[in-house]
């Protein structure tokens, strides 16, 4: 076996050294300002110079490439990031080559991903980085000819003589270039004049995902590396009381048992031997905290909703006074459960703990902080260890934890060894960390005009913190509001989900205003519409989202979807805010034999500038596809501390046959770009609720949909 | 342990395991072939299709010793540039997001092109009912497929 994974820094700065002559701009990604910038010439490449962040490098015979930093993990920053590079540059984007970095801290910063947050993060910077390179260009064309820069202009990666004509490709330029002065102030491109932002350009990876070229952390192998899999506690709550390895021990192509912490590895040549050898352990386990059970959950809920102890989130107006003058009180409570982040590569890492230094390969969401939880566990300084990103095989807030790249720490400094942690499936969907089972009650006062005079939403979770978002839409609409909360601490661990508590609250939230709607006697629309006007004339204290956005993607999701137009479907409304960015949707249902079934969704998004129209349109469909799957099907249940679902044959994700069509539609409003990772899967289950009230006259209050009384016998997902 | 030469993308591969090891991990482990991949083990995802005899099959649940004298392609081997119709339809359709289980899913759909060049969408539906994308590239798996057929 070899080395299959090779691509990383050190053999793109060989190849970078090697080339004869060329330009390498250190571009800060975290403030590409002309004052912290210089120019690198190939033959002094300084690796550890601190003032410079990445490397945009055009080499003699033309190809230019730039660092990725952040993990790729489907959401195709890999691809969106150099595109707006190129854009400033004027880069030929055939000739543009993409390497992701392995993790520095001292040339990168927020190197991560999660929050839909790297697009507004490095805009600015990206776009400055490479205009200040295309200004050098120019300048060093202008200085060979003689001419004044402001009589060249760049295009494809040449830079042209208007007058005359002539060009030179950048390669031909790149040495020179090199040699010019940073430019203290480079002008941007004008929006208008994008050529490659807003266009549809393919994954950058797409040769090599679809031929199976290793690119993930389960295709990494490095000789002499051993395979590990590791015992956790059955149930949480529970601890090791005894471990007999014997006959694991005896099996053929096991190196090691190794207990540590609550764990028992078993450590071999190959995942098959280490994955039977597993089967033979005998671990015994004791009660170490609480046992709960879904049922356990379910009780706790139902009392923590009618506590008297819970935190204030925000505090309009005088609520009580508004609901004991109201002419109607509407009252309704909705609970989600738990879920399984499931990407498909389940959780690997590779670690190989040395005397001198530390290195870690693998896929993670937070490489930096997974370091320096390395660094803390084996007491060493993090510059002792390397960390280089494969590519991710999806992600969905699962990697953003670090306990498997821990684990895979603390197993190679126990066996003195290189070694690959994997984890089945089945210790994926066992193993921890969750999207938190939470309950809502949410409660709305109407005055004799239907208005809505007061609005309450208590939010209580399992190891959920704050389950709500309080500066949210409704929030600044209603003169009188009351939001608060309260946790429940679980054994059973949770951690960040796509969407993180927006996933469910969402979904609460815009089915409840659907309800108050009909009970005012109102469009659903109109009903929001009405809202946003209230708040825009009169805002009632702080807010977080921009009134003015929200409309305008509630009016395109109307208009593309015939809003009440087309008498053949019922039609559900949804719309949220989420990680800077908007969507609104329109969820269609139809009757076939008495019996609702979901056959389109639109969607309207408002990202600002779309990057790369490719990648957008399948981030929005992808999230609503996410949204749907998880509130029909995702249920994750627990007895006697233990997860009840093990694998897909009972943990049901969406499939191929049950996905409706989607039709996405942009607001194009030039306003600078925000994310689009996460934004589009909030709405997905309220449109499709509130549509199903339509067709069929009954309300869903609990996810998933399919274990709910009102659904059974139903097949959402069939077609007419 | 015991020897298994496996015909495997027009080669004869050796591996050294035991007779019960699935045919995935003897591709991925002993072969270098990592392009088939582990999803779940149990045969519900998909992501480790590959094809035996040109039949697409769940390699993960498939023991080396059933395999025999078996044609065994992986995606590696489905074509020598990546230029097969349904690569190609992939590319052209720019199919993948995390991509992790693209090449199960390119696997099922050429076994489905190959044995019915013309599919329906009902058809298309149900042979590939049995790949899961956790990323929800479903829309752009079935206008790719479409594509690669129509250039049958």
């Amino acid at each position: 076996m070899s080395t299959l994974l090779k691509t990383n820094r050190r053999d793109f700065l060989k190849m970078a050294t090697t080339a004869t002559g060329g330009l390498i701009l250190g571009f800060h990604w975290s403030n590409a300002e002309a004052s912290s910038m210089k120019v690198l010439k190939t033959a002094s490449l300084p690796v550890d110079d601190a003032n410079f962040n990445s490397y945009l490098s055009i080499s003699s015979d033309n190809i230019i490439t730039i660092f990725s930093p952040n993990p790729e993990l489907g959401q195709n920053i890999k691809t969106s990031f150099p595109m707006i590079v190129a854009e400033e540059l004027e880069a030929d984007w055939k000739n543009v080559k993409v390497i992701q970095a392995a993790l520095d801290t001292k040339k990168f910063e927020r190197q991560l991903t999660g929050g839909s947050g790297a697009i507004p993060h490095s805009w600015e910077r990206l776009r400055k980085a490479g205009a200040t390179a295309k200004q050098m260009l120019v300048e060093a064309a202008a200085k060979r000819w003689n001419v004044s820069a402001a009589s060249l202009k760049a295009e494809n990666s040449f830079v042209i003589d208007v007058a005359s004509g002539k060009k030179l490709t950048y390669g031909e330029l790149a040495t020179e270039a090199s040699s010019i002065a940073v430019p203290a102030d480079v002008k941007l491109k004008d929006k208008k004049d994008f050529k490659l932002i807003g266009t549809a350009v393919h994954n950058v990876d797409n040769l090599e995902m679809i031929t199976g070229k290793p690119l993930y952390g389960l295709d990494f192998y490095r000789e002499g590396m051993l395979f590990a899999m590791i015992q956790r506690p059955p149930a949480f709550g529970t601890k090791i009381k005894s471990v007999d390895s014997t006959a694991a021990k005896a099996m053929s192509g096991v190196v090691d048992v190794v207990t540590f912490k609550n764990n028992v590895a078993i450590v071999g040549k190959s995942t098959w031997q280490i994955n039977k050898a597993r089967k033979v352990l005998k671990v015994e386990y004791e009660k170490e905290g609480n046992i709960e059970s879904t049922s356990d959950h379910d009780q706790i809920f139902k009392e923590l909703l009618n506590s008297n102890e819970a935190t204030v989130r925000r505090k309009d107006g005088d609520v009580d006074a508004a609901f004991k003058s109201a002419a109607k009180v509407i009252s309704r409570e909705y609970q989600c459960p738990f879920l399984s982040h499931s990407p498909m590569e389940p959780m690997n890492f590779f670690a190989h703990v040395r005397e001198d230094g530390v290195e870690l390969v693998g896929p993670c969401q937070l490489p930096d902080i997974s370091r320096n939880e390395t660094a803390k566990l084996l007491g060493i300084a993090p510059e002792k260890i390397t960390l280089e990103l494969t590519r991710l095989g999806g992600g969905f807030g699962r990697r953003l934890k670090s306990d498997y790249v821990l684990e895979a720490a603390e197993l190679s400094s126990l066996i003195k060894a290189p070694v690959k942690v994997i984890w089945t499936r089945e210790d994926d969907m066992t193993g921890g960390s969750y999207r938190p089972a939470v309950r809502y009650r949410f409660e709305a006062a109407l005055d004799a005009g239907g208005n809505m005079i007061g609005y309450k939403l208590r939010g209580v979770g399992m190891n959920a913190g704050n389950p709500t978002r309080e500066d949210n839409f409704p929030s600044g609409a209603v003169d009188n509001l009351l939001i608060d909360s309260i946790e429940h601490k679980s054994p059973i661990t949770t951690g960040a989900w796509r969407a993180p508590i927006t996933n469910f609250l969402a979904y609460a939230e815009q089915a409840f205003l659907d309800e108050v709607a009909v009970e005012a006697k109102q469009d659903p629309i109109q009903f929001r519409l009405n809202l946003l006007e209230r708040a825009k004339k009169n805002p009632v204290g702080a807010i977080k989202y921009d009134i003015d956005r929200m409309k305008s993607v509630i009016e395109l999701a109307k208009e593309k979807s015939n809003w009440g137009k087309n008498k053949k479907v019922h039609q559900g409304f949804s719309v949220y805010f989420s990680h800077r960015s908007y969507v609104a949707q329109v969820a269609e249902v139809a009757m076939k034999n008495g019996k609702p079934m979901i056959q389109k969704i639109y969607a309207a998004a408002d990202c600002g500038i779309v990057i790369n129209l490719s990648g957008a349109y399948q981030q929005v469909k992808g999230g609503i596809v996410d949204g749907m799957g998880h509130a029909l099907f995702g249920n994750l249940t627990f007895k006697d501390g233990a997860v009840e679902q093990k694998n897909y044959n009972n943990y049901r994700l969406i499939r191929f046959k049950e996905v409706p069509e989607v039709e996405v539609h942009f607001v194009n409003n030039g306003i600078d770009p925000t994310g689009l990772g996460e934004p589009a899967l909030p709405p997905t289950g309220g449109a499709i609720a509130n549509a199903i009230f339509k067709a069929t006259g009954k309300r869903l209050y609990n996810q998933p949909f399919n274990k709910q009384e009102e659904m059974q016998g139903v097949n959402l997902g069939e077609k007419l | 342990m015991a020897s298994y030469t496996l015909q495997i993308n027009g080669k004869s591969l050796t591996a050294d395991v035991d007779a019960d090891t699935p045919l995935l991990w003897v591709l991925r482990d002993h072969l270098g072939l990592v392009g088939t991949k582990y999803g779940c083990g149990i045969a519900q995802c998909g992501a480790c299709t590959v094809h035996l005899n040109g039949n697409a099959i769940r390699s993960c649940s498939v023991p080396v010793s059933a395999i025999g004298v078996g044609k065994v392609t992986t995606i590696e081997g489905l074509s020598e540039k990546g230029d097969h119709p349904v690569q190609q339809a992939w590319s052209e359709v720019d199919v993948p997001q995390c991509g992790y289980c693209q090449a199960g899913q390119i696997m099922s759909a050429a076994a489905l092109l190959a044995k019915n060049p013309k599919p329906t969408k009902d058809q298309i539906d149900t042979a590939m009912n049995g790949n899961i994308c956790r990323c929800g590239t479903y829309h752009r798996i079935h206008e790719a497929i479409t594509l690669a057929s129509s250039k049958h």
